[in-house]
């Protein structure tokens, strides 16, 4: 893959188009929810507001370098997983800087927020962070073991770690789709789409009512605001690597939108009906059924 | 008041020690050497609150408190029985998300402290400390008629009756509890004074901080902690 | 019920007379040397295992507080007062922590606010609800609320009561009481 300096300015055209649909789509299903609720709900420009307003307040208060570097690193984690990964199939402009073994690469950004976020909660030195930042790293760790083995399952399919590949390889018929070639493995990713999302069941790592939100305990004004915009970014840049994997890609923005938003809905359909797990209860649950299923993707293919 | 009681008299003698573990002491490290350690002035930050300017452009500070009064975050922090009548805000009946008004857990992420009722000494003391961890700008709004004069205990031994000798009130909100429909008014009423740029609780503590802080010390008596909590 | 039972406990104990509130609930005067083998009693052989409160009333005409001990047998819905006198200048209580742990909090409870020392409870010297109270204990009736909260918080001006009798005298009679 040749690098050409228009690269940078799609990509950043990319983010701009990732963030902003994604400060859209969280509002938007908030207010589905209020709506579902009865109530009228938030404006769904309400995630804006929010934003310029934690960049207007005027005090910062800093607890030590890492505190600061906490959001970066995981607002890069955000980003990283968008940039290496094709958001568009097909189209020269937001192909963005993807290559051959890019796959592993996605999966480790995906862990990499929560590391980040792990060290600048833990400088911030607040008991209930260092709480909440355990049981993520746990949670989390759990989760990602179902969508590893997915990912061998798959990458051992196509015989390829290129997404651009995997991508091109379900083109043609809606039954080319991973989801009909490989539902096991699709099966198994989901357990860990679910566990990732940081919604209910597995919200417990930022549980308001019982650890005041956890890692981001101490974090307000500017540094709130970074992780606000991760909060809309990373979730859509995760789904994007789903929708790549196992649901046929996106081939314009308007299939894009239409398939994140089908995808981000998985977890909040669940998450709606289902009580909070605990640490150990949602730990033991994958283990327990998110890992045979890892397990039995592979033996299949 | 014309029913003063000449003949009791309030202990002002007896001082309260400072607890065990804020006393300085000194320590032996494990290497022989020995370590003065005063808790309140080396586990804290020293500094009193600064009056933070406005933008220079007008209308960029307009932006920024239209941004504010849409985006008011209340921290969850119930003092009295007024907590009980912010709950149905959250409800469809009366729906306050649709203001922009959101509850936050921590109050580094709240610009809005809602005194929501009779407060005593002892959680006097934790609202300034909530206080004082809000990042600036940031409102204090005084729910009911025990905020404001007293209400119901005004002879009570244990509650103050005034809240804005201790704490910069931006808006009272009157009633033995105010309804929620009451509590939606005056968010209404808060959101048109930052609109107006009136919004300026933080600078006025900052700037009076002295007399706050020594009207709050006249009532909490075992001051254990720092005087600005940052 | 209650009565055959006061005339069982009476032959062994000083038991002042007893004061039947409902058929269900009596109170009765009890000297406080024998107030503990009498709870052990009431608890172990004729049911009354919940202690329904401890409280204080401050008798100050008389110079003493009184103690009230309530204890309920559940199986068959009777509740029982045990009343003790202390000397209001030094009182000092049996502590009874032992047989019913809840009433530690009662006890620490009673010696912050009506200053009654019961020693050996687990922590009864300890802050319990005031924080840094340095006047009498602010249940005593010779503790004047009013005067602490005036000589203590800031007032706002402007505060008017009315005595409801006054109040409606006014209104009908505008021209003095008939």
């Amino acid at each position: 893959m040749t690098f050409e300096w228009i690269q940078i300015a799609y990509a950043a055209l990319t983010l701009f188009i990732v963030i902003n649909y994604g400060l859209i789509m969280t509002a938007v299903v908030r207010k589905i929810g209020a709506r579902v609720g009865g109530r009228y709900g938030i404006p769904v420009w309400q995630n804006y507001i929010d934003l310029v307003k934690n960049f207007a307040l005027r005090s910062k208060i800093s607890h030590g370098v890492m505190f600061y570097l906490g959001p970066v690193f995981r607002l890069t984690g955000g980003i990283g997983l968008l940039l290496f990964v094709p958001t568009i199939y097909g189209s020269v402009m937001f192909q963005n800087f993807s290559f051959a073994g890019d796959l592993i690469l996605a999966l480790y950004f995906i862990f990499f927020g929560t590391l980040g976020m792990a060290l600048g909660a833990g400088e911030s030195g607040h008991p209930l962070a260092a709480i909440g930042v355990s049981r993520g790293l746990a949670q989390v760790t759990a989760a990602e073991l179902p969508l590893a083995l997915a990912v061998f399952a798959i990458s051992l399919q196509y015989q390829t770690l290129n997404i651009t590949e995997i991508v091109a390889a379900q083109q043609g018929s809606i039954f080319n789709w991973t989801l009909f070639t490989n539902p096991v493995a699709t099966v198994a990713a989901m357990f860990a789409f679910v566990g990732t999302m940081m919604r209910s069941p597995f919200d417990v790592v930022i549980a308001p009512q019982e650890i005041p939100i956890g890692p981001p305990t101490e974090y307000h004004s500017a540094y709130l605001a970074l992780m606000q915009t991760n909060r809309v970014l990373f979730p859509v840049a995760k789904v994007v690597i789903y929708m790549n994997l196992f649901f046929g890609g996106a081939t314009n923005w308007a299939e894009f939108s239409i398939k994140v938003f089908s995808i981000y809905m998985v977890s909040v359909l669940i998450g709606v009906v289902h009580p909070r797990f605990r640490v150990e209860q949602s730990i033991r649950f994958f283990l327990k059924w998110g890992l045979p299923v890892g397990v039995l993707a592979i033996l299949m293919v | 008041m014309k029913d003063v009681d000449k003949s009791f008299r309030k202990d002002t003698e007896t001082e309260i020690p400072l607890r065990e573990e804020l006393q300085p002491r000194t320590v032996t490290a494990p290497d022989g050497q020995k370590i003065e350690i005063d808790p309140l002035q080396d586990y804290f930050c020293q500094e009193p609150p600064k009056v933070h300017k406005q933008s220079y452009l007008k209308i960029v500070e307009d932006f920024y408190n239209w941004a504010r009064a849409n985006s008011l975050w209340i921290l969850g922090f119930g003092t009295g029985c007024g907590a009980i009548e912010m709950r149905p805000l959250m409800t469809p009946r009366f729906d306050a998300y649709r203001y922009g008004i959101q509850w936050r857990p921590t109050p580094r992420q709240a610009n809005l402290l809602v005194i929501s009722g009779y407060l005593s000494v002892k959680t006097l003391k934790r609202a300034i400390r909530a206080y004082e961890q809000m990042p600036s700008p940031k409102y204090v709004m005084g729910l009911g008629s025990c905020t404001i004069n007293g209400g119901m205990y005004w002879d009570s031994y244990n509650t103050i009756k005034k809240l804005d000798e201790y704490l910069p009130v931006d808006l009272y909100i009157a009633g033995c509890m105010p309804r929620p429909e009451a509590l939606l008014a005056g968010f209404m009423e808060l959101k048109k004074k930052i609109r107006k740029g009136e919004g300026e609780g933080a600078n006025k503590y900052a700037e009076n901080f002295d007399w706050y802080k020594a009207n709050q010390k006249s009532v909490i008596k075992d001051w254990d902690m720092p005087d600005y909590n940052w | 019920m209650m009565r055959d039972l006061y005339d069982h406990m009476k032959t062994r104990y000083r038991l002042g007379d007893l004061t039947e509130q409902r058929a269900n609930l009596a109170f009765v005067d009890v000297a406080q040397d024998e107030l503990r083998a009498l709870l052990v009693e009431l608890r172990d052989v004729h049911g009354f295992t919940h202690l329904v409160l401890l409280t204080a009333v401050d008798w100050i005409e008389e110079g003493r507080f009184q103690l009230t001990y309530m204890v309920n047998n559940r199986t068959a819905n009777l509740t029982l007062g045990l009343r003790v006198y202390l000397d209001r200048k030094s009182p000092v209580g049996n502590t009874i922590h032992d047989l019913w742990p809840t009433a530690a909090t009662y006890q620490r409870e009673l010696r912050e606010m009506f200053g009654i020392s019961f020693p050996g409870s687990p922590r009864v010297d300890e802050e319990f609800i005031l924080e840094g109270w340095t006047d009498m204990p602010p249940y005593r009736r010779d503790f004047d609320t009013l005067a602490y909260s005036q000589q203590t918080y800031a007032e706002r001006g402007g505060r008017e009561t009315h005595d409801p009798r006054d109040h409606m005298q006014k209104k009908l009679y505008p021209e003095g009481r008939p």
